[in-house]
């Protein structure tokens, strides 16, 4: 079912998403991947405060090609989310509300989002260029030294995603395949 | 004859290469793509597929890269031996192309100058190289920019030779189904097989480069591949990994003398964005 949602995903929100619901996101969110989740991380593990707000927040997990003249980012679709696994659950349990990337979650992640009631977006992997024209404003919040990893703020217009772990315990990698796999002949 | 060529023509013509291919795919992955979208039977991967048309006539049209994960350069020589170069490392050339290209062209820098250290070298240099000699005067250059999402799924399996072609098949089944959504599907998989284990990695990214519509010239290649694509899809992945029937556009495999004792199976595994251009000067 198509949904257009508003950041930030309140729990409510939350509880109304399903694996396989296409979405289509407009607000604020973060974009940060490897290098600042291991920065974000080593801030948690010392107690000192994080350079952003996790409360209900939503991160994306992409680093973005450059932007030409006149446009807020170059292209910026997901990047593979278990690379941020070994991070997640510390966030979720501070706050984190919802996540966008590609590809499988650990077994300890989605643990984690049916706890902390939060859910797990996939974008288009490889759709950086249409996935770009959603994206209507973007600046460094934090860690610019780290190029394309820096930590950003975007404000996002209707960009799709699709739920794919939900706070129900669902988890559509493992559902769909199924749905479509043939026996061998 | 000796032919001479100036390596700043080698810079010249891999600068423009690297900004072409990360916004604009081959004509027979823009077509297997497009017969995709037709094909598939599940409602969300037709949706998907349907996006991955919309953004290929964006990244042409507004120059925004295909993909923001530009890759990391390889590049192909293939070198007649009657060719002379002077201006400079040939090495030296190749690198300047891909930091003006990736630098000029807005593509992202995504190489670290050391696998530990990892601190970004801010041009995407250093390519990756592989050089042959062949007869002739000729300079063949292909390059194929590597987006790390698949790279990472890739596979080297040194089989036994009992294994056989049914070892070589369930090696190739089992790449794919871990690589699963996170190679960015559909694939594109290239597989070598025999050779050593460098030359079935090797095989296998070369593979990547081949025209997608055309099969092997070894009759059992080519059934190989057909058949090693209609079970790929048969795992039912689909587009993005969220079920369908159109999980890999291809498989193509190239294959090479072995050891008596061995059976090497690398499985390199490429996203539906397989970028590569071959220019011949
Ligand atoms: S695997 Fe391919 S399509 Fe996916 S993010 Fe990497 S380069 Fe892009």
């Amino acid at each position: 079912m198509d949904k257009k949602i508003r950041l930030p995903i309140t729990e409510e929100t939350a509880v109304s998403l399903y694996a396989g619901d296409y979405v289509y996101l407009t607000g604020k969110m973060y974009v940060a991947r490897d290098a600042a989740h291991k920065r974000l991380s080593e801030l948690m593990e010392k107690g000192k405060e994080l350079p952003i707000d996790l409360a209900q927040a939503t991160v994306y997990y992409m680093g973005p090609s450059p932007a030409r003249k006149g446009r807020p980012i170059g292209s910026a679709g997901p990047t593979t989310a278990s690379r941020m696994d070994k991070y997640t659950p510390a966030l979720l349990d501070n706050g984190l509300r919802a996540m966008i990337g590609k590809g499988k979650r650990s077994e300890e992640v989605l643990r984690s989002i049916k706890k902390n009631k939060a859910v797990y977006f996939a974008a288009v992997g490889g759709a950086g260029a249409l996935l770009s024209k959603c994206i209507k404003r973007s600046e460094i919040v934090c860690y610019e030294d780290l190029g394309a990893e820096a930590i950003r703020e975007i404000e996002v217009e209707d960009l799709p995603a699709v739920v794919v772990a939900d706070c129900h315990g669902n988890d559509l990698y493992q559902t769909a395949a199924k749905e479509y796999e043939k026996p061998e002949k | 004859m000796i032919r001479t060529i100036e390596t700043s023509v080698l810079t010249q013509q891999i600068s423009e290469m690297c900004i072409q291919v990360n916004h604009c795919l081959s004509p027979d992955m823009e077509a297997a793509l497009k017969n995709a979208a037709q094909t598939e039977v599940s409602p969300l991967g037709k949706k998907i597929l349907g996006d991955l048309q919309k953004n290929l006539k964006i990244a042409a049209g507004e120059q925004i890269p295909i993909c923001q994960d530009t890759g990391m350069a390889v590049v192909f020589l293939e070198i007649g031996q009657d060719v002379h170069f002077t201006g400079g490392s040939v090495e030296d050339a190749v690198n300047e192309g891909v930091r003006q290209g990736y630098v000029s062209g807005y593509l992202r820098k995504s190489v670290v100058a050391d696998p530990i250290e990892r601190i970004n070298t801010k041009d995407n240099t250093p390519a990756v190289i592989h050089y042959s000699i062949v007869p002739g005067d000729r300079v063949r250059i292909t390059l194929a920019p590597k987006g790390f999402g698949s790279e990472n799924m890739s596979r080297v399996f040194m089989l036994k030779p009992a294994d056989g072609i049914e070892g070589v098949k369930e090696a190739i089944l089992t790449a794919v189904r871990d690589a699963g959504p996170n190679a960015c599907p559909p694939m594109v998989v290239g597989v070598g097989i025999g050779g050593t284990f460098e030359k079935s990695a090797l095989m296998a990214k070369q593979a990547l480069t081949r025209d997608i519509s055309k099969s092997s010239p070894v009759p059992w290649v080519a059934d190989l591949e057909r058949e090693m694509k209609e079970k790929i899809d048969c795992l039912g992945i689909g587009p993005g990994g969220l079920g369908g029937v159109t999980t890999a556009l291809a498989v193509n495999i190239n294959t090479f003398a072995t050891h008596i004792a061995g059976l090497p199976v690398a499985v390199n595994i490429c996203c539906h964005v397989n970028r590569h251009q071959t220019r011949e000067l």
